[in-house]
């Protein structure tokens, strides 16, 4: 890990809440900068969605000297799934923990990923195996942080809190929540809907409750689904959305977080 | 907070207790002996247990957040109107478990007594069990590894005292691994009815439906059927329908034509929907003319028609 110089956590208690969605935009909206490298791991072994939503499926991983290689969807954008490694992506991958983890364990230790300004990391969602391994195997090699995602009703919220409980407890920094699903602007009346309503004051509230910052909101889109399906980046897609203005807003604070650390780190070691 | 090497090559595996990563594990000696090759006795205690069940059922989705939850609680919920049948709802998802919210029960206590856990009775022909109840605060994690978690799913089966009970249904985690593996192999002597799988339209989660089909299959699970959720949202401002998860490969109807397995139904977004299981409410009851709800009732009745056939069958052999 020594060549990667920022490892970014998308984690989640909850479901279905859009990591993989937003670990893609992470990815697409970093390495829309050619200078900057970006690498997305994909640890969920039982649902690996990101060879779908990177447009990357039927591709095949190499091996060579150095180790596996990642697949590339662009010069600086390299992925890696155990979807990559299936014969089919009707394969049920059926593991118990242990066999999970010795995957996750190769693709941290195996992969050359050469020079990486930002690897990504997608989880599945819970607090198990693969988030124990994945925080133990590089605790040695320093997390910058962890982006939690959930969307705003209570249901969700109350494993986003468990997952914030889990990062404290493996002393892993929250960089911040997203709140995805975060209403609906009808594209007949342009009126606006809460599909998943807030009852309890949504991350907004849980967030000043817990003292973690709130990274922003995502409305919902229906072309957010659709770019997903067809593996295109919805941010080039649809460049006038609230969603996309929303997911940029949220990269740049990330952004941001990550070279304040690094700078915190450089004074640390020179004073 | 591990109790195996995290290469172990499992305890029923040729390698069980002689692989290199078997070294210093507490359980080298056990598995060496050939102990993890025996079949589980709690197989045979949880059949027993069992044969006051009448009729099991689980929910399972290979994708996240498509809304098992909430369908298990309201297929409980819609089961329970009629006094005179006996509902068990037991939530396995050990890292989230949502059903206690959508139940309207958190903050309940598990009782234990000679005969076993008590179930928390929701009404009294509703009983519930969840890990959820066991923890001091609901924003504990659990956060354990797979055996730990099948050794609480183990407990479930076999020590709560459910009683007569006509159906029993098992709300899951997302995904294929420990939580499946057991409690399909837990309740394997006890014979489940069948499965019900739940999506949504996007192909990104009928992807991952298509593995748990997949796994069903392999673990020779029958399936009753699947459930399209979020199937369309009505604005309730101006009355039209949007895709908000837009089904660009055919939707779950193309996926059910193409491998064979019966469409239950569609269940269109409701904002209600979420309300009431934040508050711990029947939707059902809530909003009884919304569209949800009626797609909901033609659901749980051909799940009852499918679990009363499968009884017939089943009689008609052994009188035969």
């Amino acid at each position: 890990m020594k060549t990667v110089k920022h490892k970014i956590l998308v984690l989640s208690g909850k479901g279905g809440v859009g990591k993989s969605t937003f670990s893609a935009h992470l990815a697409h909206g970093l390495a829309e900068d050619e200078n900057t490298q970006i690498a997305l791991l994909d640890i969920d072994i039982c649902g690996p969605s990101i060879p779908k939503i990177m447009g990357l499926e039927g591709e095949q991983v190499h091996q060579s000297g150095s180790g596996w290689s990642p697949v590339y969807m662009e010069d600086n954008l390299g992925v890696m799934s155990v979807g990559f490694l299936l014969s089919s992506p009707d394969d049920a991958v059926i593991w118990r923990g242990p066999k999970k983890n010795g995957m996750i364990k190769q693709f941290l230790r195996d992969v050359d990923w050469g020079e990486v300004d930002y690897l990504i990391v997608d989880t599945p969602p819970g607090t198990s195996d693969e988030h124990l391994s994945v925080v133990q195997y590089l605790a040695a090699a320093h997390i910058d942080g962890a982006v939690i995602i959930t969307t705003p009703q209570e249901v969700s919220l109350q494993d986003v809190r468990k997952e914030i409980n889990f990062c404290r407890k493996v002393k892993l920094p929250i960089i911040g929540v997203v709140e995805n699903m975060s209403g609906f602007i009808c594209p007949k009346c342009k009126k606006e809907s809460q599909i998943f309503p807030p009852t309890t004051g949504g991350a907004e509230l849980m967030c000043k409750d817990l003292e973690v910052p709130l990274l922003g909101r995502v409305p919902l889109d229906p072309l957010i689904g659709k770019n997903c399906d067809k593996g295109q980046s919805f941010l080039i897609d649809a460049p006038d959305s609230p969603a996309t203005l929303a997911y940029r807003s949220i990269i740049q604070k990330i952004q941001e977080f990550c070279n304040l650390r690094q700078s915190e780190e450089e004074n640390l070691i020179s004073s």
